[in-house]
């Protein structure tokens, strides 16, 4: 129970800190993990978080459920998911209550109009940012296209959309295995 | 029951964002749409105050808009919802994940969801950009000229160039977004 408590409060004293991205937690949870608790080794961590990039769910919990799976098995992936994200829904609790206490002032109005017109130029920058590493290739760029046509010009839900992405994944890896299989008649 | 509701969408979401908090917002302005939880303007707000505060960016907008559904219990079911596809998936693949990795399955169904997950981020900019940048509703009064929000428009192309240019955390930008805003009365 003890090394549960211990998992919540290191992945809580990263969680606290940890403003931005998936890797920003990498070198906390490095000083922490790593060289303080000796939970795991460097190369290990490093394993595991290219592994939670590889799987559905946020990449930051996938790490930490991860490292607290290899800890103590599976209540210490929980402990570690749960500390990931008790600081935050906390902090984000009190700016909510304040901000739905003060949304009416034509100042707070006025600050959020503006907010918003930054908002568009960050996510226009994550976007130019991760476009060269998401749609490369030919047929990246055919997905791509029907995917955006389809989010914005219909009104199929992005659900389907990341659906129906995967199957066609999965019929992609169909058509290169089965060609790979009579190409050199035989598995590997 | 809202609550149920609430933990079964984000979980959807948590499942299906493969790109990240980002890829998140699209699946947040459907559910602006399909629900009277929050609205499209509030979901920009949160993106503002999640990039700004500690945290993974999808559990904070999940704690956000679950406060702004449902108060408190909303908040924790909806960043519960949005955090548990990552606990169940990892715990559950743990044992095996690191064989099927680099395996052809993995890269092809991913060469396929990573240029769909781009996509609902250009869907959700195409929303975002529509009501903040544009007025729709004024081309009918004042025509063409109307419909484009000059301020918010030259505001975002400031920051837009801003960002690039300057390696500052987003927060200065939305600190400094919110005092023009409220310096050139930017109410909507």
């Amino acid at each position: 129970m003890k090394d549960l408590l211990e998992i919540f409060w290191v992945f809580a004293k990263t969680g606290a800190i940890t403003f931005g991205g998936g890797y920003v937690m990498l070198p906390i949870i490095q000083r922490e993990a790593v060289e303080n608790r000796h939970w795991l080794t460097e190369e290990q961590l490093i394993d595991f978080h290219s592994l939670s990039n590889c799987l559905p769910g946020i990449i930051t919990l996938n790490c930490a459920v991860f490292i607290g799976n290899y800890r103590k098995g599976k209540l210490g992936g929980i402990a570690a998911c749960l500390g990931a994200i008790t600081p935050s829904i906390i902090i984000i609790m009190i700016i909510a209550a304040l901000i739905s206490g003060f949304a009416d002032i034509p100042a707070v109005k006025d600050a959020f109009g503006g907010i918003r017109a930054c908002v568009c130029a960050l996510v226009l920058n994550v976007i130019l940012k991760l476009w060269k590493k998401s749609v490369v290739g030919r047929t990246a760029l055919v997905v791509f296209i029907c995917a955006f046509a389809c989010s914005v010009f219909t009104s199929v839900s992005a659900a389907l959309i990341i659906i129906a992405a995967g199957i066609v994944g999965l019929a992609i890896f169909a058509v290169k295995s089965a060609s790979s299989a009579s190409g050199k008649g035989g598995g590997d | 029951m809202i609550y149920i509701r609430l933990f079964y969408e984000f979980f959807k979401t948590g499942l299906l964002s493969f790109g990240g908090g980002m890829t998140a917002v699209k699946f947040l302005y459907e559910l602006a749409e399909r629900t009277d939880w929050f609205t499209i303007a509030e979901v920009t707000n949160m993106i503002a105050i999640s990039e700004s505060t500690p945290g993974p960016i999808g559990i904070n907008m999940a704690t956000y808009a679950g406060y702004a559904a449902a108060g408190v219990p909303g908040s924790i079911l909806a960043s519960l919802g949005f955090a548990f596809p990552s606990m169940l998936i990892v715990s559950l693949v743990y044992g095996f994940i690191r064989r099927y990795r680099d395996s052809l399955l993995f890269t092809s169904v991913f060469s396929t969801l990573r240029p769909a997950a781009i996509a609902l981020m250009c869907s959700a900019f195409v929303s975002l950009s529509m009501v903040t940048l544009i007025n729709v509703d004024a081309f009918a009064t004042g025509g063409l000229f109307a419909v484009l929000n000059y301020k918010s428009i030259i505001l975002a192309a400031v920051c837009f160039f801003g960002i690039r240019k300057f390696k500052l955390p987003s927060v200065v930008f939305i600190a400094a977004s919110a005092l023009i805003g409220i310096v050139f009365d930017f109410s909507p």
